[in-house]
């Protein structure tokens, strides 16, 4: 068993409450950091920890604290990123469902190391029963006075208000999420101004994801360095993965980083291999965004060096060979899954959600998934396969938001590694579309 | 002020310019295309993506280039910028790439579109688009909507600039249409049938890059290339009364703002001139006005053309190539 430092106390009954969270040495970073540090050295131990940020870019989150702007007389905001909508991931909703006071434990202390007297948790709209969960937490936090006017009696201010979004993928994204906290149509804006200088109300704002914020208690409590101990190189600390897929046990793991990813699939204490004994065929290592790999890439890098659950090994290789950590949405593919469907799903998705801002988004998600619906269902043409990367690649780095880039890059991947599949399914489309059919071809199809 | 070098020419700007103003300020060749960006309208721009150029250098303190490439009309200048445009191979081909997508969902019904002749669409796809699609899928269709009395929305021809909304915005006391759906079915609509009602609505056509807004008092009438523009001006209480009359014969077919070579008025005019003084004697008219823009319209101007130089000035180069050599 690794490190646990978010889900330690998880399935103690009652964590949920202020009382249990409390006896297990809850909120004692808020006492710890209102009361013996300041908020500089608050940032400084989250820089020392190398915390990356959670929720799929994997900024290094002391980085993005220490650029936020510091004009006098304006006031700054913390966000929370519970936008969490990225399929396959539901990492976020379970911590937040189980442990809402490691949340808010984490505000507190990350709004101080930030000097902001506001902050915001900005939470899916599907997930209002978590918004409920949370309210609770929140009241009860006030009520005990550490939120509120002088917390503990130092004298420092902070209100938290939770705000549920409409449940539209593209407000997860940084800017579009602050247009929609305030009150606006969620569309991304345009880059610069960065929100760390003019963010929420046109003032600098820190948004950092869920698992990100509930890190810092633990860093705050044992110290930057001792966070950085534990993963590899520049991978720090430990990540929530949301295993799903054909696996036997499906579920949010807390990894130490570095493990490998076949001891990841495989082993009885993650995973527990591939369901009803089937062959691994493909992973899509981090939300439905980042590239596919199939099983031996996914095992191995093209150097033949054993892939690690860490930011650099998962993308060691590029996307010739690589993928991505993203959001840790680790979905698993059996050999009885077909990546032509699974393509088009992801593909149907990224149309749905473009926000429909920008020409090259909301035109090449929506053609992309006709073309890949056609393929699908038998209809498609030899040349559709060159046109579909050409359009990904259109699309790919000409739009506003990386929202087009991830609606490209499972499209591009999928082609890159099972342009076999793809291949059959137009030219046999009678046997493609017959109702359980698989593709039989070699699986780890490599055209890298 | 800054030092900054598009397409190896170089010209000292304002702090705070944009690459597309420097562009502009430069003239010629190296102004990327606009679509969604509208100089008098604030924070335009950013949207179709048309105007994207690759930043080679970011700045002389900071020498390394942009890692993608930048929209130009938002992107401000740093001294010693270096910027590439029409002589980057990334840059034309990610603007051809963005007419194709600007053009799968578009009904490409020029000839029964008013817009036609003055259409920023149209030039673009002219210099930058290309001949055949490989677009095969049902294009996406909406019907008609009367926004008030004076103006037709025919969103399958929209491009989703945001310019009207804008517009709407800055203009007027109360913005009543905007952007509904998402994705692909974004459209622009007043949700509720409503209409656009005050006294300078009729500016939305204006800003209109494409035939998605057209005046109710000009649809069918004419083709823009058989009409005479002449500037004139009238004493209006609400606005300045700068207008471009756009005359057949002694009759008036529409009055529009005066525009400049990017399509961009110089100033606003209310929905009196615009819609209501149809007679030449409403008017005091000033001159013929001088259409410099590449569009057709200026193909059939009554401007005699003087000798030697080609009849059709400002076409882009693929359309010189179909004319005939003299």
């Amino acid at each position: 068993m690794g490190l646990k430092i978010l889900t330690e106390h998880i399935n103690i009954p009652g964590i949920e409450t202020l009382e249990v969270y409390r006896k297990h040495g809850g909120y004692k970073s808020v006492e710890k950091a209102l009361k013996t540090m300041s908020p500089d050295e608050v940032v400084e131990e989250v820089k020392t920890s190398g915390l990356r940020g959670r929720g799929g870019a994997g900024f290094p989150a002391g980085m993005k604290w220490s650029f936020l702007a510091k004009p006098e007389g304006v006031p700054r905001y913390l966000v929370c990123n519970a936008d969490e909508s990225e399929p396959g991931t539901f990492k976020d909703r379970w911590y937040m469902e189980k442990n809402p006071h490691g949340l808010i434990e984490g505000m507190i202390t990350s709004s101080y190391a930030l000097g902001a007297n506001t902050s915001y948790i900005y939470i899916r709209g599907e997930l209002m029963f978590v918004l409920r969960i949370l309210e609770k937490a929140i009241a009860e936090a006030y009520a005990a006075g550490l939120l509120g006017k002088n917390i503990l009696g130092s004298g420092y201010d902070l209100d938290l208000h939770v705000a549920p979004g409409g449940g539209a993928y593209i407000c997860g994204e940084e800017t579009a999420l602050l247009e929609s906290l305030e009150g606006k149509r969620g569309n991304p804006r345009n880059k610069p101004p960065f929100p760390a200088v003019k963010g929420l109300f046109q003032s600098p704002t820190v948004v950092n994801n869920v698992e990100t914020i509930s890190s810092v208690p633990w860093i705050v409590n044992n110290g930057g360095a001792e966070y950085a101990k534990v993963g590899i190189g520049r991978s720090t600390g430990t990540k929530l993965i949301s295993a799903s897929g054909n696996i036997n046990n499906p579920g949010v793991y807390e990894i130490e980083l570095g493990v490998p990813v076949e001891e990841f699939i495989y082993s009885d204490e993650y995973c527990g291999g591939i369901w009803k004994g089937r062959q691994l065929k493909a992973v899509v290592p981090g939300g439905s965004s980042v590239p596919i790999l199939p099983a031996n890439l996914i095992l191995k890098t093209a150097e033949g060096e054993n892939r690690l659950m860490t930011y650099e090994s998962l993308s060691d290789g590029g996307f010739v060979s690589g993928s991505m950590m993203g959001s840790g949405a680790f979905i698993v593919f059996d050999d009885q899954q077909c990546i032509v469907r699974n393509t088009w799903n992801y593909s149907r998705f990224y149309h749905h959600e473009s926000c429909g801002q920008c020409s090259p988004c909301r035109e090449g998600t929506g053609w992309m998934e006709k073309v890949l619906h056609r393929i699908e269902h038998g209809h498609g043409h030899q040349q559709d396969i060159d046109l579909l990367v050409s359009v990904a690649k259109q699309i790919e780095g000409n739009t506003i938001c990386p929202l087009g880039d991830a609606a490209a890059w499972p499209v591009a991947a999928a082609i890159r590694h099972f342009r076999d599949e793809f291949e059959w399914h137009i030219k046999h489309p009678k046997e493609a579309t017959a109702p359980g059919a698989v593709y039989r071809g070699q699986l780890d199809t490599v055209t890298a | 002020m800054a030092k900054v070098t598009i397409d190896g020419i170089e010209i000292e700007v304002e702090d705070g310019t944009t690459i597309l103003q420097a562009a502009r300020q430069i003239g010629g060749k190296v102004v990327p295309p606009a679509m969604c960006y509208y100089g008098p309208l604030k924070g335009s721009g950013g949207k179709c993506r048309v105007c994207l150029v690759k930043v080679t250098q970011g700045s002389a303190r900071d020498t390394r280039p942009m890692p993608k490439l930048v929209a130009s009309c938002i992107t401000q200048v740093q001294d010693g910028m270096v910027v590439e445009n029409s002589t980057n191979e990334d840059v034309l081909n990610a603007r051809k790439s963005i007419v194709e997508m600007l053009l799968i969902n578009h009904p490409l019904d020029c000839p029964v579109c008013d817009q036609a002749g003055e259409c920023s669409l149209q030039d673009l796809s002219y210099e930058h688009g290309v001949s055949a699609t490989r677009y095969e899928e049902e294009r996406r269709t909406f019907n008609k909507v009367d926004l008030g009395p004076y103006i037709q929305l025919h969103m399958t021809r929209c491009i989703l600039c945001y310019r009207c909304v804008y517009t709407a915005d800055q203009l007027t006391p109360e913005r009543v249409h905007g952007v509904l759906g998402r994705g692909d079915a974004a459209e622009i609509g007043t949700y509720i049938e409503n209409m656009v009602d005050n006294e300078f609505s009729g500016n939305v056509i204006d800003v209109c890059p494409v035939g998605a807004l057209t005046d109710k008092t000009w649809r069918f009438k004419n083709r823009v290339w058989f009409t005479k523009p002449l500037d004139a001006h009238r004493d209006c209480p609400t606005c300045s009364g700068k207008v471009t009359l756009w005359t057949r014969g002694e009759e008036v077919l529409r009055v529009t703002a005066r525009k400049d070579q990017y399509n961009e008025v110089e100033e606003f005019i209310c929905n009196t001139c615009r819609f209501d003084k149809k007679e030449t004697s409403d008017w005091t008219i000033e001159g013929p006005r001088h259409i410099d823009s590449s569009s057709v319209i200026s193909a059939n101007h009554y401007e005699l053309p003087v000798l030697n130089v080609p009849i059709v000035p400002n076409l882009p180069v693929s359309t010189k190539k179909n004319l005939p050599q003299e």
